[in-house]
């Protein structure tokens, strides 16, 4: 149980050189699902940080009660439970936000990034590392997602948050939006492309 | 104590599961007023958004009862039947033949004193339910606003039908031509339909969900026939 990691690293780590999207190509599924417009995309983030830190905290602090053949229920039913009170909690107080998002909260529960966290890190770590860990893994899924949102919502509605921000005038002159952007198929191809630059820029993620 | 004994598993499990089940009934319960109000505050909003009414944050209802002077419930003989029409749920109304139905009328006076009658509609899009208020002159026929939502549509593609773009283009259309009742119609931009009923452009890389809010128009309006001819005389 010695904490070889500093905490530091293991709130960063995740942002970039582990990646739980772009390096361990976890939560694809979502990527797909929720980044055509950037507003969906930054609350599912902050959704996925939220129940990622307080799963990643309640497993930890349970780790050492659960019995090994049930754990992976375990951590279900705990990630379902969070999920559930998050979904409850939006349409209480975010009721315009819990709409957008619909059934995307819902599938959190299904997300990989999650079960992995807490398979591979919360088992065996101390509450406080965990909560950072769950943290940081879910900045790094958000990132990606905004980044995504980012490029999708711009390049194939020429808004940003809702906002026209491709001029009037480039449509007079003949610019379309770019259709085959809202379509998943492109969140694909824009996360290959993250992948493609993350791995250029860091030559020790490059697999021979 | 041997924790990988059968025993203890079955009693952790058991346990785990109350404790969960608690804390989600405790929520669900806590939460149970505000949600409900919050999905009412959202149907109000609906309603008004139909007669191009967008109220400010937390006026909502206040607005709602200043423009909102009457709501009744008719049946498709025109005749006024027992309910309220607020909490009368449309997607379960829809299941029914059209003289079994009981449909909600909003009565809304403007600013300027002109009189328009708002009627809900409720289908089925692509991946899951679409919805809408049409509102409707007091000729019974010409449609001065319209308004449409969805579950989950695909963003940029089916999900347009909420854009005003979209529903901007009901306004001024006919439901009512020589004496007939005829829904609107929703076609891809450039078609016509094959009756002469009034129709729209759909939305291009939504066929499915276009095609849904056509029927949805024309499944929902369809039993509202006598009250609207009723109005037009």
């Amino acid at each position: 149980m010695a904490d070889k990691i500093s905490n530091k690293s293991v709130l960063f780590n995740p942002l970039s050189k582990n990646n739980p999207v772009v390096v361990q190509v976890l939560g694809i599924c979502s990527v797909l699902a929720v980044t055509a417009k950037l507003e969906p995309a930054i609350v599912m983030g902050i959704s996925v940080i939220a129940v990622l830190a307080f799963s990643n905290v309640i497993i930890s602090l349970i780790r050492n009660t659960i019995p090994t053949n049930i754990r992976i229920i375990v951590q279900l039913v705990v990630v379902a439970g969070l999920v559930v009170i998050v979904d409850q909690l939006l349409k209480a107080y975010a009721y315009d936000v819990s709409k957008q998002l619909s059934v995307f909260i819902g599938l959190i529960i299904t997300n990989c990034i999650l079960m992995g966290r807490l398979e591979a890190f919360a088992m065996a770590n101390r509450p406080w590392a965990s909560f950072l860990d769950g943290v940081g893994n879910g900045l790094g899924y958000t990132i990606i997602l905004v980044i995504v949102g980012f490029f999708r919502e711009l390049l194939g509605s020429g808004t940003l948050l809702g906002y026209q921000v491709v001029p009037q005038s480039f449509y007079e002159a003949g610019y379309v939006n770019n259709g085959l952007m809202i379509l998943p198929p492109m969140a694909l191809i824009v996360v290959a492309c993250i992948i493609w630059v993350q791995r250029a820029r860091n030559k020790d993620l490059q697999e021979p | 104590m041997n924790k990988q004994s059968n025993t203890y598993t079955v009693i952790y499990i058991v346990v785990l599961a109350a404790v969960v089940g608690a804390a989600l009934a405790f929520t669900s319960l806590s939460l149970r007023g505000k949600q409900t109000e919050n999905a009412d505050m959202d149907k109000m909003r609906q309603i008004l958004a139909s007669v191009h009414i967008t109220p400010a944050k937390g006026e909502v209802s206040a607005d709602f009862s200043k423009y909102i002077i009457g709501q009744k419930v008719i049946n498709s003989a025109g005749d006024e039947v027992d309910g309220k029409a607020f909490d009368i749920d449309v997607a379960n109304q829809i299941r029914l033949a059209d003289n079994e139905r009981k449909l909600p009328v909003f009565e809304c006076r403007l600013d300027n004193g002109t009189v328009k009658y708002i009627l809900p509609v409720y289908g089925a899009g692509l991946w899951g339910p679409i919805w809408g208020y049409v509102a409707v002159d007091s000729d019974g026929s010409t449609v001065y606003g319209a308004y449409f939502a969805h579950q989950g549509e695909t963003p940029g593609l089916g999900a347009e039908i909420e854009k005003p773009a979209f529903s901007d283009q009901f306004e001024g259309k006919q439901l009512i031509k020589n004496n007939e009742f005829m829904p609107i119609a929703v076609v891809k931009a450039g078609q016509k339909p094959a009756g002469d009923e009034d129709y729209v452009d759909g939305v291009s890389g939504g066929t499915i969900t276009s095609k849904g809010v056509s029927s949805m128009l024309a499944n929902c309006l369809a039993p509202y026939r006598t009250f609207l001819i009723n109005l037009s005389k």
